[in-house]
């Protein structure tokens, strides 16, 4: 085992190990490469390439569906923050409960509740949040789509973070408390402290997953309240134009960034 | 100043249990004030589960625990006035070694700047100064234990506890750790209890020591006690290295016992209380209190073949294989020599015994 691999049983030396790899690559990566490129179009066509230019942006900014597109995004930033913040202090709770709790009963159910919202369609999701909604009279607008985000942001904060949590043992709180921590001062100076990276982690995670978010906003969101993806669904519906690109372009970059930081957040080690 | 004759500790009757398994049956012990006491045992004996309910991170299921008169066992470990030398040190990672050592004294209600000033000499008396501003991941094994024991001794526990704070440390350091603890000791004044599963260390640190087994206390007695005069099979076994034989007592008179070892050789012991005759007992010779010869010395001799010689470094063991009877082992120390024979492998000869050398054991 510890001897160099043979080249015989490398994967890279199968028969068309390259080819498949590259075809995965391009299909995954080329419709984001094309809008990318083609929001750089001079063109007000959507296929015809007519020289680089930042038009498109200033568009956005500034062309007639400006204010439009400035207050989805608004909305959507106050959201994925109230509901990344929200969900992030839920899911470090659930993460210290489930990891720090002992062994309990209905502990893998705890844990299957906590993850099942990652693998419900979102459709249903979104149906049975909108019925709720209904059923109890709550008036759609910004406030159930921040309810909603919440609700589905959870899971994706409490994955990074008792990930985390399972790699700091607990001698660390028994240390702190042999040394006249109370409890709580061991988990607001310890515990915490030792989860950070697991957190930051997470509240990214969450913050990109309630930016992205469509199809449950789209159910739960009142009339005339837009998020910058339900904007752009609906300035697409009236077609396409160059500007969509931009502002997808950005959204992607916004979304590239965050994923970046929340993986070397993850990685790092604030115990060096 | 400090009272020789305080009781530190105070166990009374403790038992501990995890559902169906009892960790600890009914241990009852007193730790006097300024004592370097060791629970000593095999892994699963109970002695870390003990030193845990001292702490405070273990319930006791039932009994008792005092610590200078006071009862402990209800408080939460951050109202117990003792501290705890981890085994992995536990030394906080995302703080400074300072903030480490300062922690304790912080969290009693020390300033910051007293709690640093107070850290700073800690650090200063285990020679740590210069590491002060770095990080616990920063510093080897040894400077780690260092600092894990400045944070402990900070607040100035009454009692210090120590959870095989030794056991990650290669031989050397070991060695001048063990040193370096029991000087500790004697300048603070602090009682340590000290939890091992190495009898040689054990022996060298403990002021006294508490073999444990199995959940039960086996012996409690000074390291002289526990090595000399073994009180059961298990503590002379497992302290040291000796001569385990199954006897059957042929006959007893005059607080002497005549033993039977099988292969027609016979041994005379002393000290043979609680032992009847035509009692199959265990006899324990330790292997340096043996000596060979050509002819029989005085004592007590049994003739023999030397089966092999081993040196190992300080000493040298020899097996013996007594006619029909059972092996021995013989260690014959270097500095010896002059006065002590070995034999070649092959060659007849005695291995002798002062009477008193070899102990029954009732079990």
């Amino acid at each position: 085992m510890a001897t160099a691999k043979s080249a015989k049983f490398d994967i890279k030396s199968y028969k068309g190990f390259k080819a498949i790899t590259l075809l995965c690559l391009f299909v995954l990566y080329a419709p984001l490469l094309v809008v990318t490129i083609y929001s750089f179009n001079a063109s007000a066509s959507l296929t015809v390439w007519e020289g680089v230019s930042l038009r498109w942006y200033a568009d956005v900014f500034t062309g007639p569906e400006s204010e439009k597109f400035k207050l989805a995004a608004r909305n959507s930033f106050v959201i994925a923050i109230v509901a990344a913040t929200v969900s992030t202090t839920i899911a470090t709770l659930a993460a210290t409960g489930m990891v720090r709790g002992g062994k309990f009963k209905l502990r893998t159910v705890s844990f299957g509740l906590i993850s099942l919202p990652l693998m419900v369609p979102e459709i249903v999701s979104a149906v049975a949040i909108l019925i709720f909604f209904n059923s109890i009279g709550f008036d759609r607008g910004i406030m159930t789509i921040l309810l909603a985000h919440i609700a589905f942001c959870i899971p994706f904060a409490y994955l990074p973070i008792s990930a985390r949590m399972q790699g700091i043992e607990d001698s660390y709180e028994q240390a702190a408390m042999d040394l006249y921590a109370t409890k709580k001062q061991a988990f607001t100076k310890i515990l915490i402290p030792l989860m950070m990276p697991g957190i930051i982690s997470g509240f990214l995670l969450a913050f990109i997953v309630s930016l992205d978010d469509f199809i449950i906003t789209n159910f739960v969101k009142g009339a005339g309240v837009e998020t910058l993806p339900t904007a752009i669904f609906g300035a697409v519906k009236q077609g396409i134009k160059p500007n969509i690109m931009a502002i997808s372009t950005m959204l992607l970059g916004v979304s590239v960034v965050m994923v970046t930081i929340s993986y070397f957040v993850s990685k790092s080690d604030n115990t060096k | 100043m400090s009272n020789k004759e305080q009781i530190a500790i105070d166990v009374r009757g403790a038992v501990k249990r995890y559902g169906d398994f009892t960790a600890l049956k009914k241990i009852s012990l007193s730790i006097m004030d300024n004592e370097f006491f060791t629970l000593l045992g095999p892994s699963g004996c109970g002695k870390t589960t003990l030193l845990r309910m001292i702490a405070g991170f273990e319930d006791v299921t039932e009994g008792a625990i005092f610590l200078y008169g006071d009862e402990i066992e209800n408080l939460p470990p951050y109202e117990r006035p003792v501290n705890t030398v981890f085994q992995n040190y536990a030394l906080f990672p995302h703080m400074t070694i300072l903030d480490n050592v300062a922690f304790g004294l912080e969290m009693r209600g020390a300033s910051k700047a007293d709690a640093r000033t107070r850290a700073g000499e800690m650090l200063e008396l285990v020679q740590l100064s210069q590491f002060s501003a770095r990080k616990p991941s920063q510093l080897s094994g040894g400077q780690q234990q260092r600092v894990a024991l400045a944070r402990a001794l900070a607040p100035k526990p009454k009692v210090l506890l120590l959870d095989e704070p030794l056991s990650a440390l290669d031989l050397k350091l070991r060695k001048a750790m063990q040193l370096e603890l029991k000087h500790l000791q004697r300048e603070t004044g602090i009682t340590f209890i000290f939890v091992t599963h190495d009898q040689e260390e054990a022996l060298t640190m403990s002021d006294r020591i508490a073999v444990m087994s199995a959940g039960e206390m086996q012996q409690l007695g000074s390291p002289t006690d526990i090595y000399e005069r073994p009180r059961n099979m298990f503590v002379a076994d497992f302290i040291g290295e000796t001569n385990l034989l199954e006897v059957s007592v042929d006959n007893i008179a005059e607080g002497r016992a005549v033993c039977h070892l099988g292969g027609g050789h016979e041994l005379t012991c002393n000290e043979v209380e609680g032992i009847g005759v035509g009692s199959k007992v265990h006899l324990s010779i330790r292997p340096e209190r043996l000596f060979m010869s050509d002819e029989p010395a005085e004592g007590e001799s049994l003739k023999g073949r030397v089966k092999e010689n081993i040196f190992v470094g300080t000493d040298i063991t020899t097996i013996v294989d007594l006619a029909d009877g059972p092996d021995f082992i013989v260690r014959t120390s270097n500095s010896d020599r002059g006065n002590k024979r070995i034999f070649e492998p092959g060659t007849e000869m005695y291995v002798n015994m002062e009477l008193g050398a070899a102990r029954l054991l009732v079990d």
